[in-house]
Order: C-alpha cells, then structure tokens, then sequence
C-alpha cells in the first residue's frame, strides 16, 4: 500500500509536467501580443516594449520560455499578474474560497444523496423511489445556470432567506445557496448510483446469509448492504470533488463568487499566460491527487482489490 | 425457551403453500408440503431445482424472498406456530434456535468484512459474545476444521478457498448452537473429495451437539448416505417421504423411481455402447481423407505448463500445472480426465484447445503438432476442435439471440449464405432436442439445462471432430445432467464424435467415458480403462476419488 501510494505519487511528475506544458503551449498559441494588452492597446515606445519583452522573457524561443518558467516553478515563484501582483498571492486568496464552496456542495451531495438513494433503494418500486427517480432526473436535465437564477431569484431574492450574491471574503454563510447549486446535479447522480448500488446488493447471498445469523434488519442494512454500495459511489464523489473545484465557473459567475473558476475566465479573457498556467496546473494537480485518493480509498473499501 | 422435549417434532411443516407474485402472475412455488423432524434427527429434502425445496426450507427461517409468502398451512418450531410471526421473532429465533449453512460458498460470504468479523457479528447478534469472544470466534471457526483458526479469522473471504469458505459458513451456521441447522445444498458446489471431508465433518458436529439438520439437496445419493429420512419434492408438492433407505430400495412414485436412475452417484454404467456408423463416416462433409476410426486423433506429449507466480517486488516463484503429460484419445471414443480442482485438468484442456502455450511438450491434432502451427493453421484446426465450457451462464453472451450465438461460429469460419446458415440452425437445434422457435430467444430466457444445450449446440455448428467437454455438466441438476450425457453419447454415436471430457465427478465418467486418466498435482497419476479404474483402481488417490462418491457405499 504504502508502495502503491509512493509510486502515485512519482506519477504526479510526469502528468503535471505534461499538463503544463500542453497549458503553456496553448497559451503560447493563442493569437495576439501580450505586450500590446499589457499597455492597454496604448502605443509603447520600441524600447519599453523591448524592455518588457525580454522582462517577460518572450523575447526567447518556446522552449526557453517554459524551461524558464519551471524554473521560477521550482522556486514556488509562479510570475506575476500584468497588474503586478504576484500569482501566488491571487491564487492563495481565490483558492480558500472555491475549496470551501466545492466542500460545502460534496458534503451536500454525499449525505442527502446517499441517504436518498439508500431509502430508494430499499424501496424499489414504491412513492418514494419514483419521487426520487423523476426529481433527479428532472435536475439532471435542466442546466446549472437556469438551476441557479431560480434559485438565486426564489431563495435570494423573493424569501430573502440567504443573500443572493456573495460578499467579499465569501463567508461560509453566504456560500450555502451556491453550494446547494453546485452540488444539484451530483446530488443527482449520487442518488442514482447509491439506488442502483443498493438494488444489486440487497438481493445478494451475503445479505440472505447475514439475515439468517439473526441479526437485525437495520444491522443487515447498514453493515451488509450499505457498506458494499459504497463503493462505486465514493469513487464518483471523490473524482466530483476534482470537477467541483474546477468546474464552478457558472455558478461562481451567478453568485459573484471571486474563487478560482471567475479567476480563470478573467485571465483567459486577458491572455495572462502566469496565471492561467498556474491555476490550470494547481487544477491539474488537485485532480490528480484526487483521483489518489479515490484510489486508496477503493481499497480499503474493497479488500479485494489489492496494489502490486 | 421452551422446554426440550424428545417426543415432539422439532420442526413440523403442515399444509404449507408458498406462492411467489410475478409481474406474469402468482406462481404456486409449494404446495401441500408435509415434513417433521425430530430433535437431533437430519431429514434431507431431495428434488431438482424448481422443485421448492429450498423454498420450503427458507420459509422455516422466514427468508422467502420478497415477493413470496406463506399462503396456507403451517410451520411449527419447538411447539410455537411460527408461520406468520412478528420480524422481532423470527429474528431471536435465527442464529440461535435455526442456524443456516447456504449453498454458494462463493457468494454467501460478504467480501468486504474479515472472516472473523462475520463469526463475531453472529455471536453478538445472538447475545454470545462476552468478553472473550475474539477466542471464542477462532474456537467455532476450529470446530468446523479450519486450521489455524486465530490467523485465518482475520482473513478475507477471497483469501479462502471454496471449502474453506464452506467451513466458515458452517461455523457461522453452528456458533450460536442452534436446535435446527437448514444445509441449502451445502456442498453441492464443491469437489467431491472436499465435498465428503465437509459433509463428514458437519455430521460429526451436528451429532455432537445434538442439531435437527435439514438437509436440502438435489442428489439421492448423498441424501440417503447422510440422512434418517428423505422428503422428496416435485414440482412444489411432496411426492414421497420415508426412511432414507427405503426409499432408496423401493421408490413408489414415478418421479422417485426417475430420480434414483439417474442419480450419478448411484448409476453403475457406461451409458450405451456406441460404435462409430460407417454411414455416417461416409456422409460427413469435408472429412479429411486419411481419419479412420480408431486412430489416435489427439496425442499429448510430455505436455507442460509451468505459471510464474508474481510475489512481491518483481521477484516470482514457478508453479508446474501440468508436469509431463502424455495421452492419445482414439477417434470416437470418449476419454476422461479427472482430478480435484487445482490438479491441472482444466490447464490440459486448455493447452489442446489451443488457448493457452504449453511451456513443453506437443499436442498432435491428426498427426500435425498443433502447438507450432502458424495462425492460419489454427483457424482450421479450431473448426475440428470445439469446447463446451462448464458454466452454460457464463459461455453464452447474454446480448446475442441464440440464432446469433450458433451461427456466429458458421459466419466466421465463412460457411453457406444466410438461407443456409438458417436452415443449419435449425437443424443443430433439432440435435440438441430445442424447438427452432428458442433461436429468437436470449440467454436469460433459458434453463441451464438449455442453455447447456444451446453451448452443444454452437459446438457442433462446424461439423467438429473432437469436443473438449470442461465440467460440461457439472453446474447442472441430477435429471438435466443425465439427458445431456445421453444427448452428448447420442451424438457421439450418430455424429462419429470424440471426446474429451475434463471432469471432476468419477460418477459422471463413469457414463460417459471408454477411458480415464486421473491426474493429481499436475501428473497423470493412474491412465486405463474406465472399467479398469472402477473395478481395480491402483492409486490410494484415485480410491479416495471413487469413496468420496456420494452413496457409494449403499448400492443396492
């Protein structure tokens, strides 16, 4: 196990070299000149412009430019924004608070969602499975930013029951409603799996066998049945967890929440290379990690499956 | 607790009915059935499967499945009507008043919990498990034959073997003493040898500590090896009940007197003489020239196969599954392999079918060493040469049709055009005995017994010469089995076919084959006759093989 995790870990090299360098060159690609939206379109004298230029080091080839820049990587200096401000310093404020929404949203998803798709499942066929089944499905199919103007508007707005915008610093409080939003459809998927989890297991010998020991029917629920469904759902929610943090840009954008998916729409909008790398990479970098924990976390939930 | 009383019925079932809501209507499952057992008696209740045996045990441990219920009659425990009891009832009474043994050791153990757990949780469900129930957990697991019963209780269940697993489930069966112990067939998915060392082993404990066992099984047999009396059940209805002898000596109704004909363990013979029809030799299509009857179409050579097993950090250990063997199988005839599992019969069969490389050693297909032949070669020898697997679930793909699953073989191999290739369908049903109508059905609509049938079928598609049967009829009931070895011996003599049949059951071979090589450790250990090996067996491994055939010891 311990080997296994050491091994992951090596991987994480060559993926997040890869991730930048497909990043860097992207942004390489990308038409326009840095430096002309650096002055705002303003004309620049020849030697200012040559200046910043070689300050930014464009003045040399590709390849140059992004060994230069793993260079700085490895000084944990990531470049600064072309306000001046260094990345780290922005990315260290957005961070916090798209890893607080994307906590608050799978921590909904996990508990409502298994608990739902626990009960929908026991009860196959009954009011409350085809309640749920319709109302998942109806979340499932209607997009995030019509899920979240409702929302905002309804909750927000008329019942003025949370704030319908986040205020600067994003309390806890303030991010329940986009974290309900956010984790909607997951809740949804959540629900589907644990229910079809749930069905399969609770028609297993083990679990005739386990009600033949005499045990309780909410021990042969819990401990037989629940415990083996869990499987294929904590391998959804913790690969969710890596899209909840990366993909939150609509319902940031809703909310006016200044986390990590507004950030990067802005910097893509201003062709800031630095920055756009290095959220990218720090993206990359929390998907890898985790899909390590899914990994692990398989594992101990399946003795079966064991690392070579 | 009631008071132990010797004169009454442990367990009496009166009248009882059983019937299951399907979406196509209410299905009768039990009707009418009767039985009783006295304290520490052990009653079998034998039938095929469908009968509603194991319906009807279920139902005395309220574990009918949800859409069955108790429709009518009684089911009586220890002097207390336990027929429609409350939830908390039955649930004080599991465990400790009636323990289970399930059938699949494979399936019945939850694999994400350790052994030990699954012991514990059982203890102290049913108030047993003081303070010292971690030692009393490895004394129950000892009790049921499991060595090292402190470390292995801390295994998990697919780090055991089958019998292994089997000792555990009757641990968990026994640990909470039980009055009445339900055995759901308890070995039927094991090896023989294994399968007697269990049963040996359960009776002895069950007789130690007193338990009522009723014991459901599908094999006459072992009922009337193991059991006082026999129950026999058909089609939901009790048939015939009595001293297992008795029964065994003078079945009176019809379905007794099919089931102790067929039953393996008691047939005697070789099914039918057969001698390959000169006419049929003459029609055959495309034979090539130089076959003729008893020629040695398959010869094995010093064949063997040795695995690399992985340990840890790259460094692996050889294990020899197959250690020099050698054998020829004579054109139309029927040679058996045997062994128990893990002896490298299934490896054999796997090397002369070509799916897997011999380490050592050639295989001769009609004089040409099949093993060094290029790709092209091999596609005209897998025509000659098909399989029939052991698991009619598993070798049929539940997503094509079984016109799609018997033709598929034709269009691959390019044969005929679609008007052809349909009349051949229905004409290799007609072989199997299946109405042509089952071609537009799924697997899943299927007994196994059909399905078996369906896999014959698609086997002899191409006109092969030789079968490579592995444990082709051990997934199957008694009755089922018995017609598919008639079906495969009628073929055999119609079709000119050869055989060689990898099983793990001597009473099945000795229906089916001319010769036998028993095999042990990856060896042939003993190769003769199949007379010879019954009536002068020369190993001490292949004596033990014939004594652990259930009911060996009570021919009639």
């Amino acid at each position: 196990m311990i080997r296994f995790t050491l091994l992951r870990f090596l991987q994480l090299i060559p993926v997040f070299l890869g991730a930048t360098l497909l990043v860097y060159f992207l942004v390489f690609a990308t038409p326009g000149n840095p430096i002309a939206a650096l002055s705002g379109g303003k004309p620049m004298s020849p030697a200012v412009e040559a200046a910043l230029t070689a300050q930014y080091n464009l003045d040399k080839p590709f390849w140059m430019q992004y060994l230069l820049y793993l260079k700085n990587l490895l000084s944990f200096d990531l470049g600064e924004t072309f306000s001046g401000q260094p990345v780290s310093d922005v990315i260290g404020r957005a961070f916090p608070v798209t890893a607080r929404l994307a906590i608050m949203a799978l921590v909904f998803e996990a508990f409502f969602g298994i608990i739902f798709g626990v009960i929908a499942g026991l009860r196959k066929g009954k009011l409350f499975d085809s309640t749920v089944l319709i109302a998942s499905l109806i979340v499932i199919a209607v997009p995030t930013f019509v899920l979240g103007f409702i929302l905002q508007f309804v909750v927000g707005v008329k019942l003025a029951w949370a704030k319908p915008t986040v205020s600067p610093g994003a309390p806890w409080s303030d991010l329940i409603l986009p974290a309900l939003v956010l984790g909607l459809v997951s809740l949804a998927y959540v629900i589907r799996l644990t229910r079809t989890s749930v069905i399969e297991n609770k028609n297993a010998d083990y679990v005739r066998t386990a009600t033949a020991k005499g045990l309780s029917r909410r021990r042969v629920v819990v401990v037989h049945i629940v415990r083996n469904s869990m499987i294929p759902v904590v391998t959804f929610l913790g690969a969710d967890l890596g899209s909840l943090m990366g993909g939150a840009i609509v319902t940031e954008g809703i909310f006016n929440v200044p986390g990590v998916g507004n950030l990067l729409y802005l910097s893509i909008l201003k062709g800031e290379t630095p920055t756009v790398v290095a959220v990218v990479s720090v993206l990359v970098l929390v998907f890898v990690l985790a899909n390590l924990v899914v990994d692990l976390l398989y594992a101990w939930l399946d003795p079966r499956i064991r690392y070579a | 607790m009631s008071t132990f009383d010797a004169d009454r019925p442990l367990l009496e079932i009166k009248d009882l009915a059983i019937t299951f809501n399907t979406p196509e209507g209410p299905v009768y499952a039990v009707r009418n059935a009767h039985l009783s057992i006295m304290p520490g008696e052990t009653v079998a209740i034998v039938g095929e499967s469908g009968s509603g045996k194991s319906t009807t045990a279920l139902s005395a441990i309220g574990l009918l499945p949800g859409n069955g219920k108790v429709t009518g009659g009684q089911i009586i425990f220890d002097g207390e009507d336990i027929t429609n009891v409350s939830d908390k009832r039955i649930i004080e009474l599991r465990g400790n008043s009636i323990g289970m043994v399930p059938q699949d050791p494979m399936s019945n153990l939850n694999p994400v919990w350790k052994i030990g757990f699954q012991v514990k949780e059982t203890l102290k469900a049913n108030g047993l498990a003081g303070d010292n129930a971690k030692e009393r957990v490895a004394e129950v697991l000892a009790e049921a034959g499991l060595p090292n019963a402190a470390t292995r209780a801390n295994q998990y269940p697919h780090e055991f073997s089958g019998g292994m697993r089997q000792r555990a489930l009757i641990a968990i069966g026994l640990a909470c003493r039980p009055r009445l112990l339900i055995a759901d067939e308890p070995t039927s998915a094991l090896d023989v040898t294994v399968q007697q060392q269990i049963l040996d082993h359960l009776e002895r404990l069950t007789t130690e500590l007193g338990t009522a066992v009723l014991l459901i099984t599908h094999d006459l047999g072992l009922a009337a090896e193991r059991a006082e009396k026999v129950v026999v059940m058909y089609k939901g209805q009790v048939v015939e009940s009595g001293p297992a002898l008795e029964i065994l000596r003078n079945p009176k109704h019809p379905y007794t007197q099919r089931l102790v004909a067929s039953a393996p363990s008691l047939a005697s013979k070789r099914l039918q003489t057969h001698s390959l029809n000169e006419a049929v030799e003459a029609n055959a299509v495309e034979k090539p020239v130089h076959s003729k009857a008893g020629d040695d179409v398959l010869e094995i050579k010093n064949l063997t196969k040795v695995f690399k097993l992985r340990k840890s950090l790259g460094k692996s250990i050889d294990f020899t599954a197959v250690d020099d063997v050698t054998f020829s199988v004579k054109r139309g005839t029927t040679t058996a392999i045997v062994g128990e599992s893990g002896s490298g019969k299934s490896t054999v069969a796997q090397m002369v079918l070509n799916l897997l490389k011999p380490t050592a050693g050639t295989i001769s297909f009609d004089g040409m060493v099949m093993n060094e032949q290029p790709e092209s070669e091999l596609f005209k020898f897998r025509r000659r040469v098909q399989p029939i697997f052991q698991d009619p679930y598993g070798s049929l793909d539940p997503m094509y049709s079984i016109y799609r699953t018997i033709e598929e073989p034709l269009r691959i191999h390019g044969m005929g055009d679609s008007k052809s290739r349909q009349n051949r369908v229905k004409e290799l049903l007609s072989h199997v005995s299946m109405p042509s109508s089952t071609m537009y059905r799924f697997p899943n609509e299927l007994s196994g017994g059909q399905r078996q049938r369906i896999a014959i079928a698609r086997a002899l598609a191409l006109q092969p010469e030789v079968i490579i049967c592995d444990e082709a009829v051990s997934a199957l009931d008694v009755l089922v089995q018995a017609q598919i070895l008639n079906l495969l011996n009628e073929l055999q003599k119609n079709l000119g076919l050869t055989y060689l049949f990898i099983t793990h059951d001597l009473a099945v071979v000795r229906q089916i084959a001319d010769d036998v090589c028993v095999m042990q450790h990856g060896k042939i250990v003993e190769h003769s006759s199949t007379d010879e090996v019954f009536n002068n067996p020369q190993q001490e491994y292949t004596r033990n093989l014939l004594g652990a055939i259930p009911g060996a010891t009570l021919l009639i």
